[in-house]
């Protein structure tokens, strides 16, 4: 499959999208091959925005390495330096404060909500409606501020570190977050008639993108995409990290396999999110936010694994330590580079405009996918 | 099937393979020659049955490159790692796996231009994240770039 | 609290008016600079996390169009102001250096976010990055932070305004 020689004696003609293209969210370039307005075939092209981070983790301490990933997909960023905190502790065997724990929890909810909040915005723009963005912009702004009191960054966090959170929650937090649950429960209703219900919107995402459940595994497929498809894949259920085992929420699965499965699965797991602050928020225990680690840390020798579920799927980080203070190799395992490989397999025989719909529902974040 | 199980049915598959258990996961070393029929058996066979990829990437040992490939089932929920000594460094070459898992077709593909791993019977392998003319495997550690990175 | 009253900048000239319109007396620079400040038309230019500041620029809370940004284009040949929203790396070069030479005189630059200005987190041990955006394109206005605060990027454009509005033919007047 070469498409620079495809072009002699046939009808098929050459279309790139991207690097620079709005719908690609990013600069991710796509060489598609159309015969008149089917797509016949489909070739990613990465790396407009590799920016070498595994190489980079090799020469940072294990303290130092955190501030990368949530560079890398940012609108996860705090689940992202979960991961890696996680992975750190696996190492050293820490017993990470209840109080810590409860935080963390708290901060990846609410970073969930604030991705999917816009991604919804965002699809809206792609498949042609601007108003949404605007309705999901607005609860959005709430949770950076309480992320911004919280720790100071807005959306690139660093908030997790080995052995809990770099600091306290502020005061305000509580009346912030049931403030800000209060005001986004009672505009759910607008997310709703703006889009779901939306006849031109369905006809657009019914039935595009169809994935089987056996594909989605054997394409690694993570997240609302595979759940969307009736894989169980979610980690906070199947292996819980951080105390997510004491709570109680549902894991969506639907069997659509479409866009429309994947766009409403994340929308009831914003349901979920918010169920799971809910319990959370008056029941944050007293106590210490980080255990004592030393200030330069050095794994013991071996290999450490730690997967977290982000907004868009299974994240993993795979720590090799020869004993230093810098890791010897870091591989992450990000869930759209797996989610973007299953891409022709579901647009191939679609039209062109289902390719925005299709990367749209994805929620590629093209950072997360370089590295 | 617990990691004694996994254990003696892999070494009924396959004899030369060894073990280690220090880590989360049951570890199996295998020679980058014998990999292929045992990750064919892995995924065919029902005991086994591991239909998810979730991790596959390299690490450069210095004086041989070791392929890593995280494996789990999503039906029988047991987990393994599998690891692929691959000797010759300035030849190194490994059987695909992209033909049992289809993730496997870009996580070897990013593999091949990072690590300079080829890759046996792969429906596509070509440069997919750096530019067509880059020399050189970055994430080797003998890769040597004087204006960039910083020497130890 | 001292508030610094904002002055929305007058129409520069002066407008005597008659029975039938007015008569106007002015420079062309100052029309031209005065049309061009406030009708710029961004490219749609994101790489990374900068970008998402970008888009909370333009939507809800912070809203660009109070300034005149809000006719933001998707394709170069339409634009004047390329913000340059994330890191740049040697793949990408090549194709900044083409969305800048595609888009029309005049046209300006900012570089949004310590990747864009040098590299930022990304200077060290990195192979493919490039270490700042103004080894590509020139830059005209640099807007610290990692992310930059929507505030900030404001800050910034409305600086560039100031710029242009000090330009005489298109070119920048000497101190």
């Amino acid at each position: 499959m070469e498409l620079e020689n495809a072009t002699e004696g046939q009808d098929d003609l050459i279309i790139n999208v991207g690097p620079q293209h709005p719908s690609t969210h990013g600069v991710l370039h796509i060489k598609l091959k159309v015969n008149g307005e089917t797509i016949t075939d489909v070739e990613p092209h990465l790396g407009y925005i590799h920016r070498s981070i595994e190489k980079m983790c090799e020469s940072h301490t294990y303290r130092q390495f955190i501030y990368t990933t949530s560079r890398m997909d940012y609108l996860s960023a705090h689940i992202n330096n979960q991961a890696c905190a996680l992975a750190v502790e696996k190492g050293l065997q820490v017993e990470v404060p209840a109080r810590a724990k409860a935080i963390r929890i708290l901060m990846a909810e609410l970073t969930r909500l604030a991705s999917h909040q816009l991604w919804w915005g965002c699809t809206g723009l792609d498949l042609g409606a601007v108003t949404p963005f605007f309705h999901a912009f607005r609860e959005r702004e709430m949770i950076n501020d309480i992320m911004e009191k919280t720790c100071g960054a807005r959306l690139t966090m660093n908030y997790a570190v080995p052995g809990g959170v770099m600091a306290d929650l502020h005061p305000d937090f509580v009346k912030d977050v049931k403030a800000f649950l209060a005001e986004f429960k009672g505009k759910f209703h607008e997310y709703d008639e703006l889009l779901t219900g939306n006849i031109i919107f369905e006809e657009r995402v019914k039935g595009i993108g169809y994935i089987s459940k056996e594909d989605a595994i054997s394409f690694g497929c993570t997240g609302p995409v595979a759940r969307a498809s009736g894989v169980s894949c979610d980690i906070r259920k199947l292996h819980p990290y951080d105390g997510y085992e004491n709570l109680q929420f549902e894991e969506i699965i639907r069997t659509e396999g479409d866009c429309y499965g994947r766009y409403l699965a994340r929308m009831d797991e914003m349901k979920q999110s918010m169920y799971i602050i809910e319990q959370l928020i008056d029941n944050i225990p007293e106590g210490d936010y980080q255990a004592k680690t030393k200030a330069l840390i050095k794994l013991p020798k071996g290999e450490f694994y730690q997967r977290v579920e982000t907004a868009r799927g299974e994240f993993g980080v795979y720590i090799v330590s020869e004993g230093a203070t810098t890791p010897y190799r870091i591989k992450f395992r990000s869930p759209g580079f797996s989610n973007l490989s299953a891409l022709k397999h579901m647009v191939v025989g679609g039209k062109i405009a289902d390719l925005v719909a299709v990367m749209a529902m994805l929620d590629l974040v093209i950072p997360d996918i370089d590295r | 099937m617990n990691n004694e199980e996994l254990k003696s049915a892999i070494l009924a598959i396959q004899p030369a393979a060894t073990f280690d258990e220090s880590g989360e996961f049951l570890n199996v070393h295998i020679s980058s020659e014998l990999l292929l029929p045992l990750m064919l058996e892995l995924r065919n066979n029902k005991d086994f049955y591991f239909d998810y990829l979730f991790c596959e990437t390299c690490i450069d040992w210095k004086d041989h490159l070791m392929m890593v490939y995280h494996l789990t089932s999503k039906s029988l929920k047991h987990t393994l790692v599998v690891k692929g000594k691959i000797s010759n460094r300035d030849n190194a070459e490994i059987e695909s796996v992209a033909g049992i898992w289809k993730t496997a077709e870009f996580m070897e593909r990013e593999v091949y231009e990072l690590f300079g791993v080829k890759f046996l019977n792969h429906p596509d392998l070509r440069k997919l994240i750096l530019d067509d003319y880059w020399t050189g495997y970055p994430l080797r550690k003998d890769y040597s770039d004087p204006v960039n990175l910083i020497e130890y | 609290m001292d508030v610094k009253e904002i002055k929305q900048d007058p129409f520069p000239g002066l407008v005597e008016p008659t029975d039938d319109g007015a008569i106007l007396v002015t420079k062309l620079d100052d029309v031209i600079n005065w049309a061009r400040s406030n009708s710029l038309w961004p490219l749609y230019f994101g790489t990374s996390c900068c970008a998402i500041e970008m888009m909370q620029t333009g939507a809800s809370r912070h809203d660009w169009s109070r300034f005149g940004f809000e006719v933001a284009r998707a394709t170069p040949r339409q634009a004047d102001l390329i913000i340059i929203a994330g890191t740049i790396v040697i793949k990408m070069a090549p194709v900044l250096k083409r969305l800048y030479d595609q888009m029309p005189d005049p046209k300006y630059v900012i570089a949004m976010g310590a990747c864009a200005i040098s590299g930022g987190p990304f200077y060290y041990n990195t192979y493919s990055v490039v270490k700042g955006a103004d080894h590509i394109i020139p830059v005209d206005i640099y807007i610290p932070g990692c992310p930059p605060r929507p505030e900030a990027l404001l800050h910034g454009m409305i600086s560039l305004q100031e710029k242009i509005k000090h330009t005489h033919n298109g070119q920048q007047k000497r101190a």
